[in-house]
């Protein structure tokens, strides 16, 4: 800011003056003085009534601010007159009334009643569209699965072996501390609880059946549902969003042999043997827990879990897995079709992928629950 | 020509001296120095992956330089601080390739974004503000409580303009204003852009691969080839250069029905409020059904 010729320190280089209804404007009338301009403008114009007789020709520089002011005063009061322009300050005059058009800053907010209607109502046909959509998704896996089946020709194992290792063998890692660290919490927190009662070598028990019945499974489809439910939908989307998948079925390919099944058919392969390598390494931890602070050695460890938890568990266990796969890896692909439009589109389809996989999962995981419990699987 | 000359007489306001930009092991710009003088509209060309966009985040501070120096109205541009330096960044608008508009906000709220962030006016002068800069980029008044994801592509590069031109700049960067806009709507754009930069005086920065845009709008354009600028000057002079992407780029077939349009149709820089008849927008040549 440059400084200006002005005895007024707080209105720093804009300045009027006023005698009767003649204002005389000078300085600087752009943005940065805008705040001062305005109050000086309205404090006189306050003190005056009819048209005023403004002179701008002291005025150093303008900018639209500047002239949007000049031109609000000449319109609000109507037979004022304006003197002095430079002509850069008309070109801007003329510039900002022909845009003198005001609009709305935000879209008008309709009454509550039909918004939250009308909400209700987007939401019902959504959910039923989706689920509609979501069931003739996996009729149409099911019938390419068959078609493929059905026609021996050569099916794309690549594929399928690299969907393995992505969505299997690399997260190994992650999956693996997860359960083990689980494990740990089970047993210090079963500990913990047992003790209270004398019991607390029953810790092996809790560590045992809570592992390889429900949490190592569980634990482990939530896991893949965030890595790789997100990433089918994402990959997926991305492809549509590129027009990858119109491409392809123009040559003649069909996504959905091409990109779903060799998915499907991954997942289901590795989620029982993540869920096995969870499991091992979560009832890994508790024995290394109970080992330290129990003093059960290993071996005893090992011996006392044979003797507890029933093969049935670990069959239990393992025929979730594969359900849980197929759901995730169904769900990622679904979403992942249906993204349109633009990237954000893909985000969103993303994030819904994994809460309805996850969801989905607990669910079906309760439903299993009853089942086995039925038929005396205790 | 409403620019000046280099040489003549008013300091530069963009000066870019000896810039080496880096990624990696890869050497975009080695050498480069540019001036641009005030009041000009200089158009920069290059072919794909030239570097354009990096000179012109290097300008603005989004991209740190290995070495060079970078000045504008005067005062140095260096990579973080330049966008902690708020009395430079508000002397400058940009609009962005893809527009880049808050998704979050309306297309006013987004011209009232930098008001906010740099001023304490009114709620009343700001909402004028915004409504003044909504019409004056050729927008409807519906458009400014709209989100930007309900604007068509043309509405949205206006926008985005207005948005760049909230503060008053005196400095404009674009980055490819016509891309992806149909042949009409670029036009449009184009007389929209020459009309604001002489009513608001501008300076403006514009990378372009689109030829009409330089025949129509460019003072002098700048090319960039061999990782600096080989030549600054009028469109008809470079014309003349020997240097094989230029004679290409110049010469070709669609530099030649550029230039050729422009020739034909002498007033079209000018002519920044004239509406073409609607029924034959974008036909330069005689409509066969008058015959």
């Amino acid at each position: 800011m440059s400084a200006a010729p002005t005895a007024t320190p707080a209105s720093a280089s804009v300045t009027l003056t006023r005698e009767g209804n003649r204002l005389a404007l000078a300085g600087r009338l752009t943005i940065s003085h805008a705040q001062a301009l305005e109050q000086d403008l309205a404090a006189a114009l306050a003190e005056t009534q009819g048209p005023v007789a403004l002179d701008i020709s002291d005025v150093e520089r303008i900018d639209t601010v500047g002239a949007w002011l000049i031109h609000r005063l000449l319109r609000d009061r109507p037979g004022s007159t304006l003197a002095g322009t430079s002509p850069e300050a008309e070109r801007l005059m003329a510039q900002v009334s022909a845009a003198d058009t005001p609009c709305a800053i935000r879209p008008e907010p309709r009454p509550f009643l039909p918004r939250e209607l009308e909400r209700l109502g987007a939401y019902m046909i959504e959910f039923f569209r989706t689920t509609g959509a979501s069931l003739a998704f996996i009729g149409i896996t099911l019938f390419t699965a068959a078609r493929v089946l059905v026609s021996r020709r050569g099916f794309r194992w690549n594929s399928v072996f690299i969907q393995m290792e992505q969505t299997g063998v690399n997260a190994l890692g992650i999956i693996g501390l997860m359960s083990f660290l689980i494990g740990i919490v089970i047993a210090q927190q079963g500990v913990v609880q047992l003790r209270q009662f004398g019991a607390d070598a029953l810790v092996i028990n809790l560590v045992g059946r809570a592992t390889f019945r429900e949490l190592g499974i569980l634990l482990t489809a939530i896991m893949v549902a965030g890595r790789s439910a997100s990433a089918f939908a994402a990959q997926i989307g991305a492809m549509k969003l590129a027009e990858e998948l119109d491409a392809m079925r123009t040559i003649g390919l069909d996504p959905i042999e091409v990109l779903v099944l060799p998915r499907v058919i991954a997942l289901m392969l590795m989620m029982p043997l993540l869920a096995f390598f969870a499991s091992v390494l979560a009832v890994t931890g508790g024995g290394i827990f109970t080992w330290i602070s129990l003093d059960i050695p290993p071996a005893t460890f090992v011996q006392r879990i044979r003797e507890v938890v029933p093969m049935s568990d670990f069959w239990i266990g393992m025929s979730k897995a594969p359900v849980f796969g197929l759901v995730i890896a169904v769900i990622g692909c679904f979403q992942g079709f249906q993204v349109s439009g633009n990237a954000e589109s893909v985000g969103f389809r993303t994030t819904l992928a994994v809460v309805q996989a996850i969801f989905l999962v607990i669910v079906l995981n309760a439903f299993f629950a009853v089942f086995y419990s039925q038929l005396g699987l205790n | 020509m409403r620019g000046s000359p280099p040489g003549a007489g008013p300091a530069p306001v963009i000066t870019v001296r000896n810039l080496v930009v880096r990624f990696g092991k890869q050497t975009v710009h080695d050498g480069l120095d540019l001036d641009v003088m005030p009041g000009e509209i200089l158009g920069v060309v290059g072919g794909s992956g030239s570097g354009k966009s990096v000179l012109m985040r290097s300008i603005i501070g989004l991209q740190h330089p290995a070495e060079g120096s970078i000045e504008v109205f005067g005062r140095s541009v260096g990579g973080v601080e330049t966008m902690q330096d708020k009395a430079l960044t508000r002397q400058w608008g940009v609009l962005f390739q893809g527009g880049a508009l808050f998704s979050g906000l309306t297309v006013a709220e987004n011209i009232q974004v930098p008001l906010r962030e740099y001023f304490d006016l009114s709620e009343d002068l700001m909402a004028q503000i915004a409504s003044y800069k909504v019409a004056m980029v050729g927008l409807p008044a519906e458009a400014g409580p709209k989100y930007p994801s309900e604007l068509s592509g043309g509405m949205k590069k206006r926008a985005a303009l207005a948005r760049a031109l909230a503060l008053d700049p005196k400095l404009l960067f674009l980055d490819e204003p016509t891309a992806g806009l149909d042949p009409i709507a670029a036009d449009g754009f184009d007389t929209l852009i020459r009309t604001l930069a002489e009513t608001m005086q501008l300076t403006v920065f514009v990378i372009t691969h689109d030829l009409d845009t330089l025949h129509a709008i460019c003072d002098r354009v700048a090319v960039i080839a061999d990782k600096r600028i080989i030549a600054v000057d009028r469109i008809s002079a470079l014309a003349q250069l020997d240097h094989p992407w230029v004679q290409d780029y110049f010469n070709g077939p669609r530099g030649r029905a550029a230039a050729a349009t422009t020739m034909r149709e002498p007033g079209r820089a000018a002519a920044a409020t004239t509406m073409r008849e609607p029924g034959r927008a974008g036909t330069a040549g005689p409509d066969p059904q008058d015959a």
